[in-house]
């Protein structure tokens, strides 16, 4: 009660009509917070905004260079990886090449190794052939000549003798061999 | 009945609260303009620039939580009004509509806060200062936009309209936006104020009536009164939230407006 004595009392005021100091109040303290916000605070808040927006800006940027990097990088080993595999197998097809031709060489020559040994031998073969031929020819003469001599200088009456002389020639033949 | 029988025989009837409940007295009589109302004004500044003073001070990448509380409301203003309404160039209007948000918002909220209870908007002055202040923004921006004779020509003569409407539509846009744009938006808020002011008294009051009266059905349907009090506290403060908003969105829509270059 105590509260509204004052209000009954009082005359009825529109509501729609201001008080000239609440317009001029109002007035001061809302300029005084917009300099107050504008000066202070609008910047402040922009300041961190802008800071936080190149944080997440940057760190984004710099994720993107990495994988971009790591990308290169796969692509580079990738082709490092191929050309190694070509060039091996290109080892290993001039490597095969290469063992085929040693091999080749390696039978042409072995078998021009037993052709000329084979011809050697037969080289050698006939020349003691032709030695033998010739000393047996030699010796088959003296021999002869050597025997005759013996039948001749015996006496040669019967036919027992003449046996035994042959057969003592061809055993001292067979000593002498 | 009987009660009510009662209370009129003996004289000393429930007074509603009225429009003069508004009227509060000056806190020293040696200063007739020092009221409940200018007082609150004054502390809605010191509140709100020391509140955003301190949390925007550090301007950290990682927000303390302070700093992220007035950054939020910041970022309200700027990213979902200035920015989604006037678009391009939004940023030269931020620190106005910024301050008014917050200005609005806190002299609405000091309706409800215990001890200091009273809306400042509910008292028409200081509405009616920032329905001008909008209006002379909005204004000034067309203006500078598109010269004055340009900026007129587009309201008074909306283009693409045939000839006769025109008898019709000048009057109309004229009272709009210089008359009825600023009156709404002042009297939007404080009737908003005002209304939600004086609901609340009603209840507190009339609760409080309630309790001290002799009858026993009087003082056992007290707490409901009190309690529906509560409760439309509550919905105060959506109502206040809501009128602030209302009254930064409007503004931006004015500025947005004045901006285009086709009505």
């Amino acid at each position: 009660m105590r509260s509204f004595n004052f209000a009954a009392e009082a005359e009825k005021v529109n509501p729609l009509i201001p008080h000239t100091a609440e317009l001029v109040v109002g007035a001061i303290a809302f300029t005084l917070l917009f300099l107050v916000l504008r000066k202070a605070v609008v910047p402040m808040f922009e300041k961190a905004f802008t800071a936080r927006t190149e944080a997440i800006e940057g760190g984004i940027e710099r994720a993107e260079k990495a994988q971009l990097e790591a990308q290169r990088a796969l692509i580079q080993y990738n082709e490092q990886l191929s050309s190694a595999q070509g060039e091996a197998s290109k080892l290993r097809e001039e490597a095969r090449i290469q063992g085929a031709t040693i091999l080749e060489e390696l039978r042409t020559k072995a078998q021009e190794e037993a052709a000329r040994i084979t011809a050697t031998a037969h080289a050698s073969i006939e020349a003691e052939r032709q030695q033998a031929i010739t000393s047996l020819r030699n010796e088959v003469g003296a021999l002869a000549v050597e025997l005759a001599s013996k039948i001749v200088g015996e006496a040669l009456d019967d036919q027992a003798r003449q046996s035994r002389i042959v057969e003592r020639f061809i055993e001292d033949l067979e000593k002498s061999k | 009945m009987r009660a009510l029988a009662n209370l009129h025989a003996a004289g000393a009837g429930f007074v509603p609260p009225s429009t003069n409940d508004f009227n509060l007295p000056p806190i020293s009589d040696s200063v007739a303009w020092l009221t409940k109302p200018v007082l609150l004004v004054f502390l809605s500044v010191i509140v709100v620039s020391t509140f955003f003073v301190l949390s925007s001070r550090k301007a950290a990448v990682v927000p303390s939580r302070l700093q992220f509380a007035g950054e939020s409301v910041y970022a309200f203003v700027r990213n979902d009004l200035a920015r989604d309404v006037i678009g391009h160039d939004f940023m030269r209007f931020v620190p106005y509509l910024f301050t008014l948000f917050t200005f609005v918002l806190t002299n609405n909220i000091f309706g409800i806060v215990p001890l200091l209870q009273f809306p400042a908007m509910s008292h028409v002055g200081f509405p009616y200062v920032l329905a001008i202040f909008s209006f002379l923004v909005f204004h000034y921006v067309g203006i500078r936009k598109q010269g004055l004779g340009k900026y007129l020509k587009e309201i008074a003569f909306m283009p693409g309209v045939p000839l006769p409407v025109y008898i019709l539509l000048t009057p109309i846009e004229l009272a709009t936006f210089f008359i009825v744009r600023p009156l709404t938006l002042s009297l939007r808020l404080f009737a908003n104020m005002f209304a939600g002011h004086l609901l609340l008294l009603v209840f507190i009051m009339g609760g409080d009536y309630m309790m001290h009266d002799s009858h026993l059905i009087m003082k056992l349907f007290s707490p409901f009164s009190f309690a529906f009090g509560i409760a439309l506290t509550f919905f105060e403060f959506m109502v206040q939230c809501l009128q602030a908003y209302i009254f930064t969105l409007l503004t931006a829509l004015y500025i947005a407006g004045a901006l285009a270059d086709e009505h």
